[in-house]
């Protein structure tokens, strides 16, 4: 079926299949593989991308479904050179490794940050829970938000 | 001309907290990883594999896949035309099955199709029936059918010692999955004139090559292996998976083939951490001065070899921990089931021996009615002491006791009741209510050897050349994530004084072996070399100028900018080329004796836990570490390998294992194989002892495994602080604190 979806604020007309998800039309149909492929059964998170508002797992949503909804994925957060400040705090605080669930932190701690600037710890820990990281055993990820958090605070953002 | 004669420093050398070159891409999600990578035209590839851990194949019939619609090869053992077997150590394991099934998961057959849909349909047609056969999984019956890749025997000193306090246990450690979050995945493109280039994410890329060319029959300038972007590896992509699979089909087809395992597939297509049962008896005199140890040890190396030898080698010389004891007796066994293959996986033997005898240390410590980290630091190993396995003389750093003392010297966490679900046992599904709470305080301490060992050729190539813009450092080292590529920068920074380095990856074909990413050994091998090179480098090019100090502006004599960096580059020397060797190492005797290593790092943990001991719940609290690394290179890099190589050894202490029913995975997804989750993730305090490595850039010292190996028994030993139970087994179940 033909639908339309709009993705990083591009509007975009695509046949999908049946059997099709949102990530493999964002890697496979839309050039934009930056959603990672780990688990495809809502696990992980590595495919986190926001839907109509809502983060979500890519993997778990139908293509077929988000006819006429808006997506935003791990690259529509980077202004040009400008580094969105979540990407930034992952990388001042060494929270990148492999990098291979790096797009999915991005994605849930930006909507994280721009829904409440000044997260306590524990709102970072749980709203990232869904977000599985092999390399940093997380502590990286933390600092580099908990800064973020502070400098917030500090800024009144 | 003149030019100003105030030093500027490189600003990104040895001992910042450089940032990673590949850093941004990460964020972005422009960093193409090997599952990213497509090509015009491409194929997909996909695998059969057997639903039986073993079976004969009576009937194999591919005729119907090959109707499938879209579908442009169907694959078995007959299309293999070169040698039909691969392996990381010896070539034991089938291309594709060879009539004889030996474990649940075998590839049978592979398949490239026009998309992901009609491969998955041609595998569905293959029609593959079965003779089931009993597999064999029981490691004790394998040992008693004498089916091994590997005993160990070593003896050590006089056999008769007998101390007057004596423990004996038995432990066990469950199989563990390194579940890089990357899946196997590679792009293999037809060159058109007969061979192949294969772009995947490996840790060893020319052992790859080596086993590709071996198996497609083709001269080694035919196939090139190139590093693409690796989503993680842990030990997992030490072996090959779906490397000559996809060469075959891209030769077979004409066309590029891609291919994905999917999560469920990479629990079947790599090895996993061996699970291992050993059995320790510790004896020590009343005052707990360590006489005799002796181990056996048995580990399941499933169906294929990989590298379990070198596996059972290294549990059985770490069988006695970072301690002296002049009387051991240690028996290995590598045995051969149907289970899955058992190889690599950060820690590699250390880690199953660790459990056993850290355990055993607590309880000597029990018996002797004296502090476990008194026993400890009493028999502590130093530098000038001999290994208690194999008689090696520590003649590098080895800062046994500085790290015990350390460790002890941090303070604990306060001991109050959480006031957030999420750091209660049984987290936000609120399960346990904070009076139920009992915390436990445990200790480990562990060893392993950096780099390898027992005589192996161990190199790793670098070319370094000055260009007008730079410094580009090639190498074929796989950077996995772990920061290596960050490293080289900072070594060539420091030592020419210029800030921009490339790390440029090249294939097969343009340079040597880099080695594996593994054994802890890049920072010091590859590192090493870029260190070498860059030296040497600067030494000719200040020879051949008369100068005094090179830097990116050129060479520099008594202030004086001589020659500048692009009339050095355009007469030269601006380039080195280095194979680097570390020292020799020796094979053992028949009683395991010799000076089999190069160089050891210990670490040690301290692990605080919540338990639940009504529901057999756990919560880390938090873990404390002290670890040798000879030299911090990467400040925040360090801490970060540190920081996630606990976190596995926590998963290993309370959740992470591959569950087995006669020979079959019935965990082999992320939903059932639990890894530790930022809910669950404790803090970790880090401290790093710096005395320098007698063979490493700046002194420094590999730093990826020490984290995985003594978090585990820290955590255990917690558990049974905790709850008084014995806790042998890990990872610790509900059941294991209940007492059920």
């Amino acid at each position: 079926m033909r639908i339309t979806v709009t993705v990083n604020g591009i509007d975009h007309a695509v046949d999908v299949r049946g059997a099709e998800s949102l990530l493999y039309l964002l890697r496979e149909e839309l050039a934009l593989p930056g959603s990672k492929n780990a688990c495809e059964q809502g696990e992980c998170g590595s495919c986190s991308v926001v839907l109509d508002g809502d983060v979500v797992c890519a993997c778990l949503v139908m293509a077929a479904d988000v006819n006429g909804s808006t997506v935003r994925t791990v690259e529509g957060y980077a202004d040009h050179e400008v580094l969105h400040p979540v990407q930034a705090a992952l990388l001042d605080g060494g929270g990148v490794q492999c990098g291979f669930c790096t797009p999915g932190f991005v994605v849930a701690a930006a909507e994280l940050f721009d829904a409440n600037p000044v997260p306590s710890t524990d709102q970072i820990r749980e709203a990232l829970a869904g977000n599985v990281c092999r390399c940093t055993g997380y502590g990286a990820i933390m600092r580099g938000l908990e800064e973020l958090a502070a400098r917030n605070v500090g800024g009144g953002a | 001309m003149t030019f100003t004669t105030e030093r500027r420093e490189t600003r990104s050398g040895v001992g910042t907290s450089a940032d990673r070159p590949d850093g941004i891409p990460k964020v972005t999600g422009d960093f193409a990883y090997a599952s990213d990578l497509s090509a015009r035209g491409s194929l997909w590839g996909a695998t059969l594999r057997s639903p039986h851990p073993h079976a004969r194949i009576t009937r194999l019939d591919i005729g119907p896949a090959l109707r499938v619609p879209g579908v442009s090869a169907v694959l078995t053992l007959d299309d293999v035309p070169g040698r039909k077997v691969f392996g990381l150590e010896e070539a034991d394991q089938p291309v594709l099955a060879d009539g004889l099934v030996r474990y649940w998961g075998e590839p049978i057959a592979i398949v490239a199709a026009s998309d992901v849909e009609d491969a998955n349909r041609a595998i569905a047609a293959i029609v593959v029936e079965y003779d089931v056969l009993e597999p064999l999984v029981d490691p004790e019956e394998a040992d008693r059918r004498n089916e091994t890749f590997r005993r160990m025997t070593i003896r050590r000193g006089d056999q008769t010692v007998r101390g007057e306090v004596v423990v004996e246990g038995v432990y066990e450690t469950g199989m563990q999955d390194q579940a890089p979050l990357g899946l196997e995945a590679g792009l293999a493109m037809p060159d058109g004139e007969g061979g192949v280039d294969l772009f995947v994410a490996t840790q060893w890329s020319h052992v790859d090559h080596e086993q590709i060319v071996a198996a497609l029959g083709l001269p080694d300038d035919r196939v090139r292996v190139h590093l693409s972007g690796i989503g993680g590896a842990f030990g997992a992509r030490e072996d090959v998976s779906l490397q000559i699979h996809l060469c075959l089909l891209a030769l077979h087809t004409g066309r590029p083939v891609r291919m994905v395992y999917n999560r469920a597939e990479s629990f079947a297509g790599h090895v996993h951490r061996h699970p291992s049962r050993m059995w320790y008896r510790h004896e020590a005199t009343r005052d707990g001065r360590l006489v005799r140890v002796t181990a056996r040890l048995l580990l399941d190396g499933g169906a294929y070899m990989s590298s379990s030898r070198a596996v059972m080698a290294n549990a059985s010389y770490f069988a006695v921990g970072p301690y002296r004891c002049d009387s051991v007796e240690v028996d290995g066994a590598m045995v051969r089931t149907n289970n899955p293959p058992c190889g690599a996986m950060r820690g590699f033997g250390a880690v199953q021996s660790c459990f056993g005898y850290e355990s055993q240390m607590d309880r000597l410590a029990a018996a002797l009615g004296m502090d476990p980290l008194e026993l400890r630091l009493g028999n502590a190993l130093h530098p000038g002491d001999h290994m208690p396995t194999t008689g090696q003389q520590i003649t590098g750093s080895l800062p046994t006791a500085e790290v015990i003392e350390r460790l002890r010297a941090i303070p604990l966490p306060p001991d109050v009741a959480a006031s957030h679900p999420l750091h209660l046992p049984g987290g936000t599904g609120l399960t346990t209510s904070p009076d139920h709470v009992v915390r436990g305080v445990g200790y480990a301490v562990g060893i392993k050897n950096l780099m390898f060992s027992e005589t192996f050729d161990d190199y790793t190539e670098v070319r370094l050349l000055i260009t007008p813009v730079g410094v580009e450092v090639h190498t074929a080292a796989a950077e996995v994530g772990q920061g290596l590529v960050t490293v080289c920068q900072q070594i060539a920074r420091t030592v020419l004084d210029i800030e921009h380095v490339a790390v440029i990856f090249d294939d097969t074909s343009q340079i040597g072996s880099a080695g594996s990413t593994s054994a802890s050994r890049q920072t010091q091998m590859t590192g090493g070399a870029v260190l070498a090179a860059a030296t040497e480098l600067r030494d000719v090019i200040l020879a051949e100028y008369g100068g005094d100090r090179l830097d990116g502006r050129g060479v520099w004599r008594q202030a004086e900018l001589t020659v500048t960096i692009d009339e050095l580059c355009r007469r030269g020397p601006t380039e080195r080329h280095v194979r680097f060797r570390h020292p020799p190492t020796e094979k053992p005797d028949e009683n395991g004796q010799g000076n089999v290593h190069v160089d050891f790092a210990v670490a040690a943990h301290r692990a605080v836990v919540d338990v639940d001991p009504e529901l057999g719940l756990v919560h880390v609290v938090r873990i404390d570490t002290v670890q040798d690394v000879g030299k911090v290179l990467n400040p925040r890099a360090l801490v970060g390998q540190v920081e996630g190589g606990i976190m596995q050894g926590v998963g290993l202490a309370v959740m992470e294992r591959l569950v087995l029913d006669r020979g079959v995975v019935r965990n082999a997804n992320f939903t059932d194989y639990l890894l530790p989750t930022f809910a669950d993730a404790p803090p970790v305090v880090t401290v790093f002892v710096e005395e320098p490595s007698h063979f490493g850039p700046f002194g420094a010292k590999g730093a990826g495994e020490p984290p995985t190996i003594s978090s585990t028994p820290a955590v255990a030993a917690a558990i049974r602080a905790a709850t008084g139970r014995p806790i042998t087994r890990v990872p610790v179940r509900p059941d294991d604190i209940v007492g059920l």
